[in-house]
């Protein structure tokens, strides 16, 4: 992959993998009847860090949630800043949830036709000496009505990520709506 | 588990002499994702914003809504519906220099069922503390048709000599 002119402190959107080191593992696509959870499981430990790209969105108004290893525990930590327009924003945190809010505020705007899109990394998720830390950016535009959301997340575990759950809280994801996980490679 | 590499550079375009637009056109539907790299500024004074346009389409299809942090600790969102582009930036570059950044995603572009969505990373350190900026931007195309070409521009003047834009396709298993 080329060198690229950008700064290296301006990359802190995504993770910027070179050639040969940015794997897919896995895609789901939701069919005609919905979803109300993804799992990606037997994820390997082959990889250093993990991105779940998802084009998704939930027929209420809720947001989908993040899990690893089952774990449905109050094990989880995380704090959101959000955007929604006309000048309305602000940031919340959460210690001791039972999983990582991926959208505080929820996606569902019951469309057929407009997604949220994410982009998810998830650190060291095969380190075993350290808890696991998630760092998303999400939104979803109506043409009318969106929300923004830079999303940090905890799972205070130290065991290796082995499966990711996505449900949508209450509800379902609606047909179409698409989850792929990556693998991301270290250096020797 | 399917495994492969799957993240492809498509195409670089490094501009030799100012231009009015970046564009890239004949992309393969092949991916899921698009990701577009730019480093880039704009020959007009006073600041330009960075616009993106799909598939040549001009007409008010487009909306954004925007998360923002600028010099002095100020936070704002914004949103603009019924656009005949999408924002990338609504602080503007600093003219002729190549301060500003942006990291593009397009997601599911060649899709034919659904709208559009894009989310966008910028940043700009500016010649000066003023023009400091950074944000972060969701996009929508209300269109359903497959993404083939990209075109980004400013609101006026050209985008300066020495301005980049890589663009790489992201594949699913």
């Amino acid at each position: 992959m080329p060198v690229l002119g950008i700064v290296a402190s301006q990359m802190s959107g995504h993770l910027f993998a070179p050639s040969g080191a940015y794997d897919s593992i896995a895609t789901t696509t939701v069919g005609s009847g919905g979803s109300s959870s993804i799992t990606f499981s037997s994820i390997p430990s082959t990889y250093t860090h993990l991105q779940i790209r998802m084009f998704a969105t939930i027929n209420a108004a809720a947001g989908p949630i993040l899990r690893f290893n089952s774990d449905t525990g109050s094990n989880y930590n995380g704090h959101l800043l959000y955007g929604e327009g006309g000048s309305s924003f602000g940031a919340y945190s959460y210690g001791s949830g039972t999983s990582i809010n991926l959208s505080w505020f929820g996606q569902g705007y019951n469309s057929a036709t407009s997604f949220a899109g994410h982009v998810i990394d998830i650190f060291d998720y095969a380190d075993t000496n350290k808890y696991k830390t998630v760092r998303s950016l999400q939104g979803i535009d109506r043409n009318g009505t969106g929300m923004l959301e830079f999303v940090s997340g905890l799972w205070r575990n130290t065991a290796a990520i082995t499966s990711i759950t996505i449900p949508a809280e209450s509800s379902t994801f609606v047909q179409y709506s698409s989850f792929a996980l990556y693998g991301i490679k270290g250096g020797n | 588990m399917a495994a492969g590499n799957t993240y492809v550079a498509i195409a670089t375009q490094t501009l030799g002499s100012a231009a009015a637009t970046i564009d890239f056109t004949s992309i393969p539907s092949t991916y899921t994702d698009l990701f577009i790299a730019v480093n880039c500024g704009p020959t007009s004074s006073g600041g330009q914003d960075l616009r993106i346009r799909f598939n040549s389409d001009t007409g008010t299809n487009y909306s954004v809504t925007i998360l923002r942090g600028v010099t002095g600790g100020l936070v704002l969102s914004s949103r603009y519906s019924t656009q005949t582009f999408i924002y990338l930036d609504v602080s503007g570059g600093v003219s002729n220099a190549l301060t500003s950044s942006y990291n593009v995603n397009v997601m599911n572009y060649a899709n034919t069922t659904t709208y559009k969505t894009v989310l966008s990373r910028f940043g700009d350190v500016g010649s000066t503390n003023t023009n400091a900026a950074t944000e972060a931007e969701v996009g929508l195309w209300r269109s359903t048709a497959a993404i083939t070409s990209i075109s980004l521009s400013y609101g006026s003047g050209n985008i300066m000599t020495g301005s980049t834009a890589s663009l790489y396709g992201i594949a699913a298993a």
